[in-house]
C-alpha cells in the first residue's frame, strides 16, 4: 500500500488527464452531433481559461476576477485577424472589415495592420497577455496589495476594458464585437471538417494545458506556490520575493485565459464585450469553484458542467440562467468550497473525525 | 465604475464650463460614491467582509423611492418618505445577508467576495423580473427642481441634494461611532475583536448593527442615484466598483481616508469624462488607483512582526 | 576570526516618535552561541525584525560588506541571514520533507523550479538528520508538536545554508528534555555559524549561552558572559526593580537572573510570552 501511494500520486493525474483527452478528442467527436460538438467547444475555450484560474486562485490564493480581460486579449487578436482574413479573401490584401466601413470613415486604425499576419496574431495572442498580466502583477503585487484588494482590482480592469470596448466601435466594432469571420487561416470555416478541426485543436490545447500545470503543480514551484498562498511573509524568510512567484502564476494564468479566448472566436463565430466584461469573468470563475479550485482537473471539468448547465437551462429557461448562477455561487463556496471534486474527500471528514485526531 | 449612461448628476441644462461644470458634477458624483463607499468600508473594515451585493442595496433604496411614489403620489413629500424607508429596506436585506450567509463565514473573506457575488446575480434578476429589465422613472419633487446660482454658474438643487444628504450621513455615521455606546463597541471590534469580546462586547450583535446601517446607507444612496438617473436594475453595478475603487485608495480604519478618496474619484473621474469619454475616464481611474497605490499601499497591508501566521 | 559576523552600530527603530531600538551597538561572532535577553518591550524582536528587514531602521547593520538595512527581507536571506519567529511558522500544509526542501529553493535555477523533487538532497537528509525528524519525514508539518515545529524551522535555516541564525524564543513552550536537546542542537550547528537566540529562560540562558547581551528599553544595558551578567548591578536592578513593581504571575517573573524558578514554571511562563 505505502509503496503503490507514491506511484498512485504520480500516474493518478496522469490517467484521470488521459481519460480527459480520450472523452474530449476520441469519444465526443464520434457521438455528438456538429452542433453539440461546436457547443462543446465553446465550453473547452472557456475550460482552458479555468485551468489558468485554478492555477492563480487555486494554488496561487489570487481570486482573478478579470480574467475576461485576457480572455478578450486573445480573443480579440484572434478575431481581428479572422476579420481581416475574411476581408482580405474578398476585397484583396490592402481590403478592411466591413464594420468599419459601416461604423467609421473606411480607414483602418494602424494597431490593426500587424494582424494581417497570421504568425503575428499567434505570437501577439501570448505575448499581449503576458505583457498585460506582467505590468499589472509587477505593479499590484510588488506592493504587497492582496487579497480582496487585488480581486477588486482585476474586477475594476475587467469593466474598464469592456466599457472600453463597447465606446470604440470603430476600432473594435463596439457593442456587436466581431463577427461573421469566413476563414481560419486559409480554412473554410462553414466546411463542418474544419470545424470538428478546429474543436479538436481547442480540445488538444485544454490538455496540454492540464499536463502544463500538472507539471507545475508537481514541481517545486508548485510547492512554492502553495507556500505563497498560505504564508506569502513566511515565504520571504525562505530568500524568495512572493511577489516574482505570484507574478509567474498570474500570467500562466492571463496566457491560458488568451488561448482560451482566442479558441473561442472561431468557434462561435463572434466575440463581444460581454464575452469578456466582470460577468464573463465571473462565470468563469463559478466553474472552477465548482469543480474544485485547487484540484488538477476540477477547474476544467467544473468549467465544461457550467458551460453545458448554461445552455441547457438557457434552452429550456432563457431567464432562469442568472438564478441558477447565484446560486450555485452561494451553495458551492458556502458548503463546498473546495469544489465538488472534493465533496466526497470532504464529507467523510466531516463523518470521520475521530480518526482525523488519532492520526495526529 | 461609471455608468455607460454618461456621468450622472451632469445636469444637461447648465451652461458648459471646462473647469467648473466637472468639479461641481464630480462633487455631486463624489458624494454619491461616499454614501455607497462609508457602508462598505464600515463592512470591510470591520469584519473583512467584502460584499458585492452592496451596489443591489443601492438599486434596492432606488426602487424603493420608485415604490414610495406609487403609494405616496405627493411627489414632494414621497421623498423624505421614501428616505426612512430605503434605509430600513436595504438595511433589513444587509441584515438577512448577514444572517443567512456571511455569519457562517467570516473565516473566509475572499470567499465572502464569492457568495456575494451570487447574492448579486440573484437580487439583479430579481428586480429584472419584478420591475422589468427597463428601469422606471423617478419624479423629482418641486422643491427639488431647479437650480441655485454658485459663483455664477447654475447648479442644480438636485445634486446640492446629495452633497448635503452624503454629509448628514457622514455627521450621522461620525456621530454614532463617536458618542453611542454602539459606536464604541464597533471601534472596540474593529481594534480587537477578541479583547472586545472577552470585555463584554457581543461581538455579532455588534457585526449585525454595522452590516444593518452600512447597507441602510447604501439604500439612502439609492434614493439621490434614482432622483439622478431613476431606476434600473444594473443600477448597482453602475456605481459599485468605483465605490470599491474609493475603499480601496482611502484605506480602511478611519472614514477620512473613504471622504477624501470619493470626491477625489469622482472629480477626477468628471474631468475625465469632459476632457475623453466617460469610458476613457473609467480605465484612466482605474489607472490611477493602481498608481496611486504604488505610492500609498500602507494602511492596505499590515506586516505582522511578532510571527508570521 | 574572519569577515564572517554581523556588525550593528547605532541601530534605532522609531514608531511614531517612540524609540523602540535607541542606538545598539552589537558585534556578532561565529562560532558563539549569542544571547540576547531583557524584559518585555526591551527591544529585542524588534532588533531581530530590523536586522531582517521587516521593520525600517536608521544606522549600520552589516554583514559581509552588505548594508542589511538597505536591503530586502529576501535578499538578507539570500545572503545568508536567516531568522524564526517566535510562533513557529512552517507550511503546515507540506510534508516536514517538503518544508525542508522548500528552504533550498534559493540555490535552484529556475529550470529545476519548474522540475519536480527527485528523490532526496544530501543537504535536506543532512538536515532531517541534525534536527532528529528523520522518521516524521513523510508527515504533515501542521501535524508537529510544537517543539518539532521549532526545531523543523531551525533545519529550514540550516538548509537555507544561514550563516547567521537570529532565533527568536526557539525553545518556549518546549520541555525541559526538548530544551536540552535543543541547546545540544544549537551548539553543534553553532561552530561554524553565528546564532543569535532571544530567550527568557535563565537555565537555558545559563547552560549554552557563550556571550549575554541584556536590553532594556532599547537599549543595550550590558554585554559578557553569564557570570559577568549575573553580577552586573545594573541587570539586577532592572531584572528586580520589575519584579518588585509587576508582582503579577503573567510578566515574566521567570527572567529573573536573582530568584531561581523552577523548570515546569518557566517552560508554563515562556509559553505565555
Amino acid at each position: 500500500m505505502n509503496r503503490l501511494l507514491p506511484l498512485a500520486r504520480t500516474w493518478g493525474p496522469l490517467i484521470g488527464i488521459a481519460l480527459v483527452a480520450i472523452a474530449l478528442l476520441v469519444v465526443a467527436p464520434a457521438v455528438l452531433s456538429p452542433f453539440r460538438l461546436n457547443n462543446l467547444g465553446k465550453y473547452v475555450c472557456w475550460a482552458i481559461a479555468g485551468v489558468g484560474i485554478g492555477l492563480a486562485w487555486g494554488r496561487g490564493g489570487m481570486l482573478v476576477m478579470g480574467q475576461g480581460v485576457f480572455f478578450g486579449l486573445g480573443g480579440y487578436a484572434m478575431a481581428m485577424h479572422l476579420k481581416l482574413e475574411a476581408a482580405m479573401a474578398t476585397g484583396g490584401p490592402d481590403a478592411i472589415p466591413d464594420f468599419m466601413v459601416l461604423y467609421g470613415d473606411g480607414t483602418m486604425p494602424g494597431w490593426w495592420e500587424p494582424f494581417r499576419s497570421g504568425a503575428f496574431t499567434l505570437f501577439a495572442i501570448v505575448a499581449l497577455p503576458a505583457v498585460a498580466a506582467t505590468i499589472l502583477g509587477w505593479a499590484i503585487f510588488k506592493r504587497r496589495v492582496k487579497g480582496a484588494y487585488f480581486a477588486i482590482l482585476t474586477q475594476a480592469l475587467a469593466v474598464a476594458f469592456a466599457t472600453l470596448l463597447i465606446a470604440t466601435i470603430k476600432q473594435t466594432g463596439g457593442f456587436n464585437g466581431l463577427n461573421q469571420f469566413t476563414l481560419f487561416f486559409g480554412y473554410n470555416l462553414y466546411d463542418p471538417v474544419n470545424k470538428k478541426m478546429i474543436y479538436s485543436i481547442a480540445a488538444a490545447v485544454l490538455v496540454v494545458c492540464l499536463v502544463v500545470v500538472w507539471q507545475l503543480y508537481r514541481s517545486r514551484f508548485g510547492e512554492l506556490l502553495v507556500a505563497t498562498r498560505d504564508a506569502e511573509e513566511r515565504v520571504r524568510f525562505l530568500g524568495h520575493d512572493p511577489a516574482n512567484i505570484k507574478l509567474v502564476a498570474f500570467i500562466v494564468a492571463a496566457i491560458m485565459a488568451s488561448i482560451g479566448g482566442a479558441l473561442f472566436a472561431p468557434i462561435t463565430g463572434i466575440i463581444s464585450p460581454s464575452d469578456v466584461d466582470a460577468t464573463a469573468s465571473i462565470f468563469l470563475i463559478a466553474g472552477v469553484a465548482l469543480g474544485g479550485r485547487a484540484l488538477l482537473l476540477g477547474p476544467a471539468l467544473g468549467a465544461l458542467a457550467v458551460g453545458y448547465g448554461r445552455t441547457a437551462l438557457s434552452e429550456s429557461f432563457p431567464d432562469q440562467w442568472t438564478y441558477f448562477l447565484g446560486l450555485l455561487f452561494i451553495v458551492v463556496i458556502l458548503f463546498f468550497p473546495s469544489g465538488l471534486g472534493n465533496a466526497w474527500s470532504q464529507v467523510t471528514q466531516r463523518l470521520r473525525p475521530q480518526h482525523q485526531e488519532a492520526t495526529r | 465604475m461609471l455608468a455607460q449612461h454618461g456621468t450622472p448628476g451632469l445636469p444637461q441644462e447648465t451652461h458648459v464650463d471646462a473647469f467648473t461644470t466637472p468639479l461641481l458634477a464630480g462633487t455631486a458624483t463624489g458624494a454619491l460614491l461616499l454614501i455607497a463607499a462609508l457602508g462598505l468600508a464600515l463592512t470591510f473594515g470591520q469584519m473583512g467582509v467584502i460584499n458585492m451585493a452592496h451596489g443591489e442595496f443601492l438599486m434596492a433604496g432606488a426602487y424603493t423611492t420608485y415604490l414610495t411614489q406609487q403609494v405616496v403620489t405627493n411627489t414632494d413629500l414621497s421623498i423624505l418618505v421614501a428616505l426612512p424607508a430605503a434605509f430600513l429596506v436595504a438595511g433589513a436585506l444587509g441584515l438577512l445577508l448577514e444572517v443567512a450567509i456571511i455569519q457562517w463565514m467570516y473565516r473566509r473573506p475572499l470567499d465572502t467576495l464569492l457568495v456575494t457575488v451570487g447574492v448579486s446575480l440573484l437580487l439583479q434578476q430579481l428586480a429584472k423580473d419584478v420591475f422589468g429589465a427597463q428601469g422606471d422613472p423617478v419624479q423629482t419633487p418641486g422643491w427639488l427642481d431647479g437650480n441655485i446660482d454658485v459663483f455664477g454658474y447654475h447648479w442644480p438643487y438636485r445634486q446640492m441634494f446629495t452633497i448635503l444628504l452624503a454629509v448628514a450621513a457622514l455627521a450621522a455615521l461620525g456621530a454614532l461611532l463617536r458618542y453611542t455606546s454602539y459606536g464604541r463597541q464597533i471601534r472596540a471590534t474593529v481594534q480587537n475583536r477578541d479583547l472586545a469580546e472577552t470585555m463584554g462586547v457581543s461581538t455579532r450583535t455588534v457585526d449585525r448593527v454595522t452590516f444593518f446601517v452600512g447597507s441602510g446607507l447604501a439604500g439612502v444612496g439609492g434614493v439621490a442615484v434614482s432622483l439622478i438617473s431613476g431606476t434600473n436594475p444594473n443600477l448597482g453595478t453602475t456605481y459599485i466598483i468605483s465605490a470599491f475603487l474609493v475603499v480601496v485608495a482611502g484605506g480602511l480604519g478611519q472614514l477620512r481616508g473613504t471622504v477624501i478618496a470619493a470626491f477625489t474619484v469622482g472629480v477626477v473621474t468628471a474631468f475625465f469624462t469632459d476632457w475623453f469619454s466617460s469610458s476613457m475616464a473609467q480605465v484612466l481611474t482605474f489607472a490611477l488607483v493602481v498608481v496611486f497605490l504604488q505610492l500609498r499601499p500602507q494602511g492596505l497591508f499590515t506586516v505582522r512582526t511578532r510571527g508570521l501566521a | 576570526m574572519n569577515d564572517d559576523y554581523l556588525e550593528i552600530r547605532d541601530l534605532t527603530v522609531e514608531f511614531d516618535g517612540f524609540r523602540a531600538i535607541d542606538g545598539v551597538d552589537l558585534t556578532l561572532l561565529q562560532g558563539q552561541l549569542h544571547f540576547l535577553i531583557g524584559p518585555n518591550g526591551a527591544g529585542k524582536t524588534t532588533l531581530v525584525d530590523a536586522v531582517t528587514g521587516l521593520v525600517p531602521a536608521t544606522g549600520l547593520a552589516r554583514y559581509r560588506h552588505r548594508d542589511l538595512l538597505a536591503t530586502k527581507s529576501h535578499r538578507i536571506v539570500r545572503a545568508g541571514i536567516g531568522r524564526t519567529f517566535q510562533t513557529a511558522t512552517v507550511f503546515e500544509g507540506l510534508s516536514v520533507l517538503q518544508n525542508l526542501d522548500i528552504a533550498g529553493g534559493i540555490h535552484r535555477s529556475a529550470w529545476k523550479m519548474v522540475l519536480a523533487r527527485r528523490g532526496t538532497p544530501s543537504y535536506v537528509e543532512e538536515a532531517l538528520e541534525t534536527i532528529g525528524l528523520s522518521h516524521l519525514r513523510d508527515r504533515p508539518a501542521g501535524v508537529l508538536a510544537h517543539g518539532q515545529k521549532q526545531w523543523l524551522e531551525i533545519g529550514m535555516l540550516l538548509v537555507q545554508d544561514a550563516r547567521v541564525m537570529l532565533l527568536d524564543e526557539p525553545v518556549a513552550g518546549m520541555s525541559a528534555e526538548e530544551r536540552e536537546e535543543t541547546g545540544e542542537l544549537l551548539r553543534r550547528i553553532g561552530r561554524e555559524r553565528t546564532i543569535v537566540v532571544i530567550e527568557h529562560d535563565m537555565d537555558f540562558v545559563r547552560s549554552y549561552a557563550d556571550v549575554v547581551t541584556v536590553m532594556h528599553a532599547g537599549k543595550v544595558l550590558a554585554e559578557g558572559s553569564v557570570a559577568e551578567i549575573q553580577a552586573d548591578p545594573r541587570v539586577q536592578e532592572v531584572y528586580l526593580g520589575r519584579q518588585a513593581e509587576a508582582g503579577a504571575p503573567e510578566t515574566s517573573g521567570a527572567e529573573t537572573s536573582g530568584a531561581e524558578t523552577s523548570g515546569a514554571e518557566t517552560s508554563q511562563e515562556a509559553g505565555h510570552a
